[in-house]
């Protein structure tokens, strides 16, 4: 016996039932899921919409730590100074984007509640595989978008429950993942903060340690690159740094990640930093 | 020509309610309490992996018994209803009220229209920040929908559970104190229900946004291996 199918308890026959996939489901119910549709992105210049920039993340003793600045640009402009890029995926995992900020915080949610929707159905979480599996599928279906200049790059990383320890993915632009063993970077600044993060990585990294590494790879990278925002002392605006260890998915406290940076400052001020820093903005 | 012999609507009805009655009496019963932080529901259950207690959405929970294939199509009916209703509009729109509604429209329309009824009851229970408004929605195999407040009890013997929870259930208790309650009320004076035997969980509004958490075995048996009169200091075993 089926359920006559009525329009607000949504039930479906054998044969359409999409299952625990929340997309299937937005589609089956007949809800647009914008990401990955050939015409979201429509025609014109759309290289003046919001665009997010620099993250990080790179793995530690206890698991993961991810990190991205705070700010979005329009071309040459800042457009918001406080956005965030790195969210919750799961119990256990994040995700951090860099590229169009409307088409990524969209992809994050339906992430978020792919993720969440399975969960409840199925009555046990998605495997962290199944989940980087699950991103790559949305990564690549908003690839037509991404050729008209609406890129979604996000990094993936999370606690694996079954292996027991913490894992990294990154992305690029077709769906292509490629898990990393020690970090990853994406974005404008992903150069710079990549390779500070390169110089300062070890294997088996304090997590505290790690944080401050993550930290001071964004430092750099505002230092470098113009669409990254380094912490606003005046605003009181600093970098989201998230912990990912077996305990779960845990955010930086504001005053925790502003008591790290002045340590940085600090301790950049005492080896002559500031004489690095005038000779880089010598050349306005 | 034959023609059918003529039955009268009400005997159709009495029949179909007896025929799911039965159906759901022949299962175990189920309790949700209120509680300190929110709800517990408890339910006698020996399968460790068919669940009789779940998940909806944030601050909302789902329990049935009867029949589990019936019960557990609803849930999942349940669990789509919130996440795109969530989506479409916001997190904070979905509530348990027009799920429950569109529960009792179904079980209605099914009760009536075809051969046969579902054999299930079940219950929509939602917790808000604030203590004394817990909402328990209990909906029979004909669509019948009660709200209830303090407790609700679902299954074959309910009456005799929800006279004996009446002298135990006090909405200040805590985790233990509830658990204690809800499984003295469940075993009745004959029985005695280990962690073994029991499917439990709480919607606990000190979690967070999700707030509905299921108890493993373990750590039922340790919220009932505390004295029954320790309720008052006893340590609060879903706040971890």
């Amino acid at each position: 016996m089926s359920l006559p199918l009525l329009r607000s308890l949504p039930t479906f026959g054998a044969g359409e039932d999409p299952g625990p996939s929340f997309t299937g489901l937005l589609a089956a119910a007949g809800l647009p899921a914008d990401i990955g549709r050939p015409d979201a992105a429509g025609q014109g210049d759309l290289s003046g919409v919001a665009h997010g920039t620099t993250v990080v993340a790179l793995r530690h003793r206890d698991g993961v730590v991810m990190a991205g600045d705070r700010r979005a640009t329009a071309g040459n402009l800042i457009s918001h100074r406080s956005i965030e890029k790195v969210y919750p995926a799961g119990r256990h995992a994040g995700v951090a984007i860099a590229g169009a900020a409307g088409p990524s915080m969209e992809m994050v949610r339906l992430f978020q509640l792919q993720l969440e929707h399975y969960e409840k159905v199925e009555g046990q979480p998605l495997s962290l595989d199944g989940q980087a599996n699950q991103l790559s599928q949305m990564v690549r279906a908003n690839l037509t978008s991404a050729l008209r200049g609406l890129l979604v790059v996000p990094l993936f990383a999370g606690w694996d429950e079954r292996r027991q320890c913490g894992r990294l993915f990154q992305y690029d632009v077709t769906g292509g993942r490629y898990e990393e063993q020690d970090y990853a970077a994406g974005g404008s600044g992903s150069l710079h903060a990549g390779t500070v993060v390169k110089l300062g990585f070890r294997p088996g990294l304090e997590p505290a340690a790690a944080a401050d590494l993550a930290i001071s790879a964004l430092f750099q990278a505002a230092d470098e690159d113009s669409a990254t925002g380094g912490p606003d002392l005046v605003r009181g605006i600093f970098p989201v740094v998230v912990n990912i260890d077996a305990d779960g998915y845990r955010r930086l406290e504001d005053p925790q990640v502003e008591e790290r940076f002045r340590a940085l400052l600090a301790a950049l001020d005492a080896d002559g930093g500031a004489a690095q820093s005038e000779g880089g903005s010598g050349g306005g | 020509m034959n023609m059918p012999f003529y039955v009268a609507p009400e005997q159709i009805m009495k029949d179909r309610a007896d025929y799911a009655r039965k159906g759901i009496a022949r299962g175990k019963s189920l309790v949700a309490v209120t509680y300190r932080d929110g709800i517990l529901l408890c339910a006698e259950n020996v399968s460790n992996t068919l669940r009789k207690i779940s998940e909806i959405y944030d601050r909302i929970a789902f329990a049935g018994v009867g029949k589990y294939n019936e019960f557990d199509q609803l849930r999942i009916a349940g669990v789509r209803h919130a996440d795109l209703k969530g989506y479409a509009y916001s997190r904070q729109d979905v509530e348990a009220r027009s799920l429950a509604n569109q529960y009792a429209q179904i079980l209605g329309q099914i009760f009536t229209h075809e051969m046969k009824p579902m054999e299930v009851e079940i219950l929509v229970a939602e917790i808000s920040d604030e203590a004394g408004t817990e909402q328990l929605f209990h909906i029979l195999y004909d669509g019948t929908v009660n709200d209830e407040s303090r407790w609700s009890v679902l299954g074959g013997e309910a009456e005799a559970i929800s006279e004996r929870l009446g002298d135990l259930h006090d909405a200040d208790l805590d985790a233990a104190a509830a658990l204690r309650a809800a499984v003295d009320a469940l075993a009745g004076p004959e029985r005695t229900l280990v962690a073994d035997d029991l499917e439990v969980a709480t919607l606990d509004r000190t979690l967070g946004r999700r707030c509905f958490r299921r108890l493993g075995i373990a750590e039922v048996d340790a919220l009932l291996g505390q004295p029954r009169a320790a309720s008052g200091e006893a340590p609060d075993g879903a706040a971890e």
